[in-house]
């Protein structure tokens, strides 16, 4: 079956390719320079939690408990990180910052509305209700379930 | 203050290290290591994400010392709800009122 071989023929030739072209891509995409990277990003979130310290001791100030305060603190920096995510700041921030702008909870606040925004075209129950939690969703979810795990364990301990 | 951040550039998406740290936070909360990080670091361990685990499990604890075992249910949403409430609410918000860069609107 002559057919056959050169089909064959044909798929390896086209492996080769691939493995070539992806060795080009390799060898063109630069890597990133890892301490760069990790000073920007320990800067970066260096100052967002200085900024929460700052919104918690200014709380604590208005003779707030200790929780309420951070929580307030919480609050104003997932406001502050939406905002920031909204004029379209804060992914230029996340590109130089990576996880330095990813971790602290601005970022989480970032990663609802980002596509948020994004799929606002889709109408607001399916498009901004739904892809809002694209990536908070999961984050919750495993959250609670270790909570949960975690609330299970020391109340049998107990 | 922040050294945890630093490891997380190279690997894996956002999600998958937003999601690792939460279940990092919680876990560490739970073996009792956090706490005294928060003492110390103060905003510096609450913000990132790993405080947002640790304040599910601490205040899944707190509720199960004061109402047994509802508190493993009732606990965790408690201590988390006004960030989860603010995201959600600025989150929608904002997205309502803006939209993406370049895209026109």
């Amino acid at each position: 079956m002559p057919n056959e071989m050169n089909k064959k023929q044909q798929e390896i030739k086209e492996k080769m390719q691939q493995q070539k072209y992806q060795s080009k891509v390799d060898n063109v995409t630069p890597t990133p320079p890892l301490l760069k990277n990790i000073c920007w990003a320990f800067v970066v979130g260096g100052l967002i939690c200085t900024l929460g310290q700052l919104f918690t001791d200014y709380f604590l100030g208005l003779d707030l408990p200790k929780k309420e305060a951070s929580a307030c603190a919480t609050a104003v920096l997932v406001f502050l990180g939406a905002f920031f995510t909204g004029i379209g700041v804060y992914d230029d921030l996340g590109k130089r910052a990576g996880a330095g702008s990813i971790v602290p909870i601005t970022g989480f606040a970032n990663s609802i509305v980002a596509p948020a925004m994004e799929f606002k075209r889709e109408g607001y129950v399916f498009g901004v209700g739904a892809k809002m939690f694209v990536i908070a969703g999961p984050v919750l979810v495993y959250g609670m379930v270790t909570a949960f795990i975690i609330g299970l364990i020391y109340w049998i301990r107990q | 203050m922040i050294g945890q951040l630093l490891m997380d550039l190279t690997p894996l998406t956002p999600a998958h290290v937003l999601v690792l740290f939460v279940v990092l936070g919680g876990i560490l909360s739970g073996v009792g290591l956090y706490q005294p990080l928060v003492d110390i670091a103060g905003a510096g361990a609450t913000v990132p994400l790993l405080g947002f685990g640790h304040a599910l499990v601490a205040g899944t604890i707190e509720d199960i010392n004061s109402f047994g075992f509802l508190g493993i249910f009732s606990g965790a949403l408690k201590a988390t709800a006004t960030g989860i409430m603010a995201a959600v609410v600025f989150g929608f918000f904002m997205s309502v009122l803006f939209n993406p860069k370049g895209k026109g609107g």
